[in-house]
């Protein structure tokens, strides 16, 4: 058995990591919930959130969409829709955005179906601004 | 003397255009398909874990667990056809679209309602005045992502739960090679344990987390439109295999019919040489006989 954890992290875009942890957080639906070896098989749905984990002493901090996570005693495979590195989101572009969607938002009926999917996007949003703020 | 030799010459230069365009588009295609195969085998491992989930599940599946479980007399079928926007792309549409219509002539021999997402411009202007088109996305196909994807699985998944329609087919064309693409019709709706491949249970102690149930609520819409991607994405890279098979033939035949029209020019002005000459020689003769 290894002495490290394997983390999967996939979209259906790309495989976007898939490398040799200390340890994962996840977002769960129930809560955020950490991974080490040994733990015991579990399959988890996977809220939006923020998923955190250490690698090589340095914490690294991904923003993640909706989706999925099976975890084994050696390996954690997370099946997301989107999946965003810290370092690689525009804060500033993701607050434009943002801004608009809120826009949009006061225009529109309370019954109207776009309102959910902005809510979702918002929701969203702040996720991306929040972990972006941690790199 | 049918033409001309400018005729001719004029014939040659413009089949020669039309050439460089072809060979144009079956390089522009070329590097398409490259592309779309790429974002194929990128999606292969996230489409494989959903289904290894969800098969591994399959055992435990009940239809009154979740609403796109639930199997109703299917009077009303749904239809997601896919298609190009663009032609120029051989029999890629046609075959496809011949497909559907008999697919549905057999529908309708059961004497159901059917009803149309049309995925792609093709598509959906030959099924316009023929089908009810319950939704329709065009011009998408050109630069996607999986949001198309999630966004055609939710305008199908919440009628179905809402019991609008009973059963939900997909129909694109399969990217088997380059050369080779065809037809497939894929039941998504409702989902029946049988329809997976027997997958091993490998899940049997884990632990699931919230529960069951919720993990189906969360696992079938998105292996709903984990397959609508993977349909739009066949599509994609069959609909540029196809249209670089059609320009590389396009482009062959003007090739060929370049060589014919050359061996026409050149017939033509030995034939014109051939006349003056005789003309020469019967002018000079004539004298040489007067004189």
């Amino acid at each position: 058995m290894a002495d490290e954890l394997l983390l999967e992290i996939v979209t259906p875009e790309e495989m976007v990591f898939s490398n040799e942890v200390e340890d994962v957080y996840v977002p769960g639906e129930e809560g955020a919930f950490g991974v080490l070896i040994g733990h015991a098989p579990m399959l988890s749905a996977v809220n939006h959130g923020e998923l955190h984990f250490h690698r090589s002493g340095r914490e690294i901090f991904y923003a993640v969409g909706e989706g999925y996570a099976e975890v084994t005693s050696e390996r954690v495979t997370l099946l997301v829709e989107t999946c965003e590195r810290s370092d690689r989101i525009d804060a500033d572009k993701v607050k434009r955005r943002k801004e608009e969607l809120e826009k949009k938002l006061d225009g529109l009926a309370k019954d109207d179906s776009e309102v959910e999917k902005i809510k979702a996007e918002l929701e969203m949003a702040d996720i991306r601004i929040k972990v972006s703020e941690r790199s | 003397m049918a033409e001309s030799l400018r005729d001719i010459k004029r014939k040659s230069q413009a089949v020669e255009k039309t050439k460089q365009i072809t060979r144009a588009m079956n390089m522009v295609a070329a590097s398409k398909l490259k592309n779309a195969q790429t974002r194929m085998e990128n999606f292969r491992p996230y489409a494989s874990k959903v289904m290894e989930v969800l098969q591994s599940l399959s055992s435990q599946m009940q239809s009154s667990m979740n609403p796109l479980l639930a199997v109703r007399d299917p009077k009303r079928v749904r239809i997601i056809l896919m298609t190009s926007d663009k032609g120029l792309c051989g029999g890629f549409n046609t075959n496809v679209i011949k497909a559907t219509e008999e697919f549905m002539r057999s529908l309708k021999r059961e004497e159901k309602e059917i009803s149309l997402v049309a995925v792609g411009k093709k598509g959906r202007d030959y099924f316009r005045r023929k089908t009810t088109i319950a939704g329709n996305h065009v011009d998408a196909l050109g630069k996607f992502t999986m949001d198309l994807a999630i966004e055609i699985g939710n305008e199908v998944i919440f009628p179905f739960e809402e019991a609008q329609y009973d059963e939900l087919y997909i129909i694109y064309n399969e990217f088997r090679n380059v050369a080779s693409q065809r037809p497939k019709i894929v039941r998504l709706l409702p989902l029946v344990a049988d329809d997976l491949a027997e997958g091993e249970s490998v899940f049997g102690d884990y632990i699931y987390e919230p529960s069951d149930e919720v993990l189906f609520a969360r696992l079938v819409p998105m292996y709903i439109k984990v397959q609508i991607f993977n349909g739009l994405l066949e599509t994609s890279a069959g609909e540029h295999g196809a249209r670089m098979v059609a320009m590389e033939n396009a482009s062959n035949s003007c090739e060929e019919m370049i060589e014919s029209l050359t061996l026409q020019f050149n017939k033509a002005r030995q034939a014109a040489i051939t006349t003056e000459l005789m003309d020469i020689v019967g002018g000079t003769e004539a004298l040489a006989k007067s004189s």
